[in-house]
């Protein structure tokens, strides 16, 4: 019998295939092609209190190995998603990440507050559909809050530690590779009580249109994402796992249960499918079977015989 | 997994691949088709042509690598066909005109099927293609190469008219609709957007629509929109 498990603040996964933020909606219209339930957790769409638009113009451009993509956290609100969201979540046999993302202080802790409180009401009739927040300070394609918390270790900061007041559940930081000094980012959220940290997110990047002589982006820079970038998460996970002892949650360009294995080697508790989930709709019915495969033939038992081994 | 039937050239770039496979569809639906590994990382959505009895149809324009691909493939090659996905055309009742700007034509040819006797309007910048196929289709066929062809569609005349062209066309035809509002008449005009697509089910917010109610998605509330519903910002 092949474990795949993990638990990460108590937080049970089936396996470490977790569907990454913005990548997967809030598991519906992939739901019509396979069971979600097959999978570790999924990453909810990026959430902020308000309602957000989203960035005009062009909001993917593909490139070597990888895609920018500039949609700015479109999103229906924390409420929209408390109320029309949860009741489909209810339903899944899966961890269920919300990932919160603000554009001010006060935006991260009211939202944080506002899952707190459903989660409270849940809890009374035994219904819980939050199994974790996953904070996002590294959103690269919003103007106000996003990265600019996830850049500079003293802001970043100052957001975790609010919204660690804010709410008792599980609490995993989403970091940027833009950040100054990721590992020491890391450190200070574990010091300020994060129960995890999720990297990477997408690293800034930029096209241009020659012809029109301008950037294809509205926002002039967007965010890289896919196998592109795995080396370089890889490097950043490793990294951060050897500095930290709260679990990592690795992620940046998986696209095979080869690539999965690589990140828990490196250090991850479970990893996270992004890109991926575009280049084929049923990627994490695929990765969940091929992950099953690979450690057969590699007679790997659990993930604990191999996690952090590099 | 489908398999190339054909992939006819019918001129500039332009070609009409048919495959078996698929789940058929609704006139205005899409496919997302993929005909390689890895690279380019994202499947390419295409338009229904026509639901054939073994499969789908294609009509598409070599416009990048993807497309280039597809242009490659021979009779028995395989591809990956996900859909159909998208809200296409309505089924309507009383006259009908379709309108079609260059590689646009290509869901139109099933609407064509799907309502006998619309008018149907064909514009091209430089060379026609399929036009032959759909005469018999049409109650009256109209051609035009070089010019606009919605100079050539009266919109007081029509009860519901399906516009698929280029971001300009589709613009002009809004405003036409509004003139024939403006003038007593109220047909239904409805566009059929084409805008970049990473998951193709609604999941990635990658081809956001503006619309009068807040941010729509072209892929599953779309591609097809009535038009005055569509806020053009270009």
């Amino acid at each position: 019998m092949i474990n795949t498990t993990a638990t990460i603040a108590g937080v049970h996964f089936k396996n470490p295939i977790v569907m990454a933020s913005g990548t997967f909606g809030f598991g519906r219209e992939y739901g019509k092609l396979y069971d979600v339930s097959l999978l570790g957790g999924i990453s909810g769409k990026g959430l902020t209190l308000h309602a957000k638009a989203g960035n005009p113009g062009v909001r993917v451009y593909e490139t070597a190995s990888g895609m920018l993509n500039s949609v700015g956290l479109e999103n229906p609100g924390v409420e929209a998603f408390l109320a029309k969201e949860l009741p489909y979540w209810e339903t899944l046999d899966t961890a269920r990440i919300v990932n919160l993302g603000g554009n001010t202080l006060a935006d991260y802790v009211l939202g944080a507050q506002l899952i707190q409180r459903d989660a409270d009401a849940r809890l009374l009739i035994g219904k819980p559909a939050v199994d974790m927040i996953e904070l996002n300070i590294s959103c690269p394609n919003v103007k106000e809050g996003g990265i600019a918390f996830g850049v500079k270790t003293p802001a970043a900061l100052e957001v975790v530690r609010a919204v660690r007041a804010a709410t008792r559940l599980p609490l995993a930081v989403k970091l940027s590779p833009n950040a100054e000094d990721i590992a020491e980012m890391a450190e200070m959220c574990e010091a300020e009580g994060a129960d995890a940290v999720s990297l990477i997110n997408t690293i800034s990047g930029m096209k241009i249109d020659v012809r029109r002589r301008r950037s294809v982006f509205h926002n002039q820079y967007a965010g890289l994402s896919g196998p592109a970038i795995k080396p370089v998460a890889l490097r950043m996970v490793h990294q951060v796992s050897k500095r930290v002892s709260i679990p990592v949650i690795g992620m940046g360009g998986i696209t095979s249960a080869t690539d999965i294995i690589e990140f828990i080697m490196a250090g991850a508790a479970v990893i996270q499918v992004g890109t991926y989930n575009f280049m084929n709709l049923r990627a994490g019915s695929t990765l969940v079977e091929e992950l099953q495969q690979f450690m057969a033939e590699e007679n790997i038992s659990s993930l604990d015989e191999i996690r952090g081994i590099v | 997994m489908a398999t190339v039937i054909s992939n006819e050239r019918l001129g500039d770039g332009v070609y009409h691949l048919v495959v078996e496979g698929g789940n058929g569809g609704a006139m205005g639906q899409f496919y997302m088709l993929r005909a390689w590994g890895a690279y380019p990382l994202l499947s390419r959505p295409l338009s229904i042509h026509q639901v054939n009895d073994s499969g789908v149809d294609f009509l598409y324009h070599v416009v990048g690598e993807g497309t280039e691909i597809l242009a490659g493939l021979k009779p028995g090659d395989k591809l990956e066909l996900e859909g159909p996905f998208g809200t296409g055309f309505p089924h309507v009742e009383g006259k009908v005109a379709l309108v079609g700007g260059g590689i646009g034509i290509a869901p139109l040819y099933y609407c064509a099927q799907e309502l006998p006797e619309s008018d149907i309007y064909l514009g091209f910048s430089r060379e026609s293609f399929r036009t032959e196929a759909f005469r018999p289709l049409a109650a009256e066929l109209t051609v035009d190469v070089g010019g606009h062809i919605l100079d050539s569609v009266d919109f007081t005349d029509y009860d519901h008219i399906f516009v698929c062209g280029p971001h300009p066309m589709l613009k002009a035809a809004q405003l036409k609709g509004i003139a024939a509002e403006t003038a007593g008449k109220r047909p239904d005009v409805y566009l059929s957007l084409e805008n970049r697509m990473a998951c193709g089910i609604g999941a990635c917010l990658v081809c956001s629509v503006s619309c009068k109610d807040g941010q729509r998605k072209a892929c599953a509330d779309g591609p097809v929109f009535l038009a005055g519903e569509v806020l053009f910002h270009d």
